[in-house]
């Protein structure tokens, strides 16, 4: 850098200071009202932060049997998909890289074409499928739904850990005497791991925050996934406990927050890859 | 399974070949076969609900109409509306976000403190589901206890606004949230593309006398395009097809002034039971925003 203007640099941080301001306050403002009692969020002199940590608001979400239940139907199905998309996508990922069929550019082909399509003109069929085999408003109906879903993005990301394996390693091991089987639990399942973990967490927290199939294909109060839970929540008194509403919405979050947390630095680190500077 | 039958030149690579050909079948069948029953299937059977009478209902039988759905489409107001609505929406927030993660890259990609801090703020919308996004908003824009109109009183401003409720302003403001969620993909995309620019080009235009901003209209931008090309893509997708966000902050009110066209296709099949007119619907958006993408994406290459 040659000469600069003696204002670049405090206008560079006035900026950065503002982007902060407008992605944290709405988050900031969420914490703080799930620790507010009823009173200090409609006093007409707010204050800022909450008089107290006081959890009122979050037993007060937790005790409500419809927001406990929808949590719980919501792992179900969350665990349930990942199971299924981790065992259906890994052989499939790994032979759509490893044998090069025409397969591999349908599949790809397949994978783009399904982030295009708007789910309404999906949505319609799968419910009268769902429906003809009895599967609308049960948890079994949601996780076919979610699996064939998360399936063209689990296989997309799962590939590319494979692709990174050096197939080298593979060879050397049939070389050396050992199977194919053995090769693939020997050697490439312990390398594909921790690319395994990113895939399934992405997938459990992918259905974790479904909404859309779950509004169509759930009417039942009793099998509620927790987005649905929480959209009727608001609906039904949105104005009238708002404190322990955000304290549901936070606790709602902490899985996908955690996931993130775990994984920002590999994201960052991947997405940037040779980003390192200096 | 035709790979299985293809006849190859000499003995010993065909029965290598085949014997990979099948293990690569056996391997993708799991998911082949529910893809195939719950996503190709669906695809197929939607895009023909859109030529039939198709209803919600026991009872109603279903038969093809033809066009009869898209003349009737053709003069329906308020779906034109609400795909108005739609781009409006779609365009808006795709050009804001990528103004706005533009801006926030290139702040990152700087060598500023507390960079570490806005990275994590910035991902931290990806995190949360739709829903718990539109539930905070609410919050954020209730008019009597809202920090917004508080802030606004407390500043002397006008602060009795409604700002969801009030037809005037429900689109914009429901388009900030908008960006808001959807900035994180859009950064990190950005992000990574600005340090993969070779910091040579930018050298070397510095040594030839160019000014900060020359220096990013005529070396980092064209080095970014292919990926401002590929982001802008999947977002304006992303939210031409958007739906819980919308639905949960607005569901389309009021008076019709944020209803998408995917929430309005869902008023009409599942509140209305109008199966075969909402599929019609469905595939009107995407023959359009096909058309639109086309001819975005034509554009883009031919200026490379």
């Amino acid at each position: 850098m040659t000469r600069r203007n003696p204002l670049t640099r405090p206008l560079q941080y006035l900026a950065l200071l503002a982007y902060m301001c407008f992605l944290a306050f709405p988050l900031i403002f969420l914490l703080t009202t799930a620790f507010k009692t009823d009173r200090e969020i409609r006093s007409p002199e707010p204050s800022f932060l909450p008089e107290s940590l006081n959890l009122d608001n979050f037993t007060a979400a937790i005790e409500r049997a419809d927001l406990f239940r929808a949590a719980g139907n919501s792992l179900l199905t969350a665990v349930t998909t990942t199971v299924i998309v981790t065992a259906v996508s890994l052989p499939a990922a790994y032979a759509l890289v490893r044998f090069r069929t025409r397969l591999r550019m349908v599949a790809t082909g397949w994978i783009l074409l399904s982030q295009v399509f708007p789910f309404i003109l999906i949505i319609i069929p799968l419910f009268l499928l769902l429906k003809n085999i009895g599967l609308v408003n049960t948890l079994l109906g949601l996780v076919l739904v979610y699996a064939v879903w998360a399936l063209p993005f689990a296989l997309w990301m799962l590939q590319g850990y494979v692709a990174a394996i050096p197939v080298e390693l593979e060879e050397a091991s049939a070389v050396d005497g050992a199977g194919r089987f053995k090769t693939l639990r020997r050697i490439v399942l312990p390398l594909l791991a921790p690319g395994l973990v990113a895939t399934s967490l992405f997938t459990f927290i992918n259905s974790w925050n479904e909404f859309f199939f779950a509004l169509v294909l759930i009417q039942e109060p009793d099998m509620q996934t927790l987005p649905l839970a929480l959209a009727r929540f608001v609906g039904a008194e949105g104005q009238v406990q708002l404190g322990p509403l955000a304290a549901a919405a936070l606790l709602a979050c902490l899985p996908s927050l955690v996931f993130f947390m775990l994984i920002q630095k590999r994201l960052t680190a991947g997405l940037l890859s040779g980003a390192v500077k200096g | 399974m035709t790979a299985l039958a293809a006849p190859a030149p000499t003995r010993a690579p065909k029965r290598r070949r085949s014997t990979e050909g099948r293990d690569a079948w056996l391997l993708v069948l799991p998911a082949l076969l529910p893809v195939m029953l719950f996503s190709v299937y669906p695809l197929v059977y939607g895009v023909m609900l859109g030529f039939t009478d198709a209803e919600a209902g026991l009872n109603a039988e279903t038969h093809f109409n033809g066009i009869d759905n898209y003349t009737a489409l053709a003069g329906n107001e308020l779906f034109w509306n609400s795909f108005k609505i739609g781009l409006i929406w779609a365009f808006a927030v795709t050009a804001l976000q990528f103004l706005a993660s533009l801006g926030l890259a290139l702040l990152l990609n700087l060598d500023l403190r507390l960079r570490w801090l806005a990275r994590t703020l910035a991902l931290i919308p990806w995190a949360m589901p739709p829903v718990i996004i539109a539930i905070m908003w609410q919050l954020m824009l209730n008019p009597n206890y809202g920090p917004v109109n508080r802030t606004l009183e407390t500043l002397g401003l006008p602060s009795a606004i409604n700002w969801l409720g009030e037809s005037a302003i429900a689109l914009p403001v429901v388009i900030i949230v908008g960006v808001w969620a959807g900035m994180p993909q859009t950064t990190i995309t950005l992000l990574a593309g600005l340090q993969s620019v070779p910091a040579e080009l930018n050298e070397a235009a510095a040594i030839d006398g160019a000014s900060t901003w020359r220096r990013f209209w005529h070396v980092t931008l064209p080095a970014l395009r292919p990926i401002i090309t590929a982001i802008t893509t999947l977002d304006l997708i992303w939210n031409f097809n958007s739906f819980a966000l919308v639905f949960v902050l607005t569901a389309g009110g009021p008076g019709g002034t944020t209803m998408l066209p995917s929430l309005f296709a869902y008023n009409e099949a599942f509140r209305y039971g109008n199966f075969g007119y909402a599929a019609a619907m469905g595939n009107v958006m995407v023959v359009l925003i096909g058309a639109f993408l086309f001819v975005y994406l034509r554009a883009q290459m031919r200026r490379r």
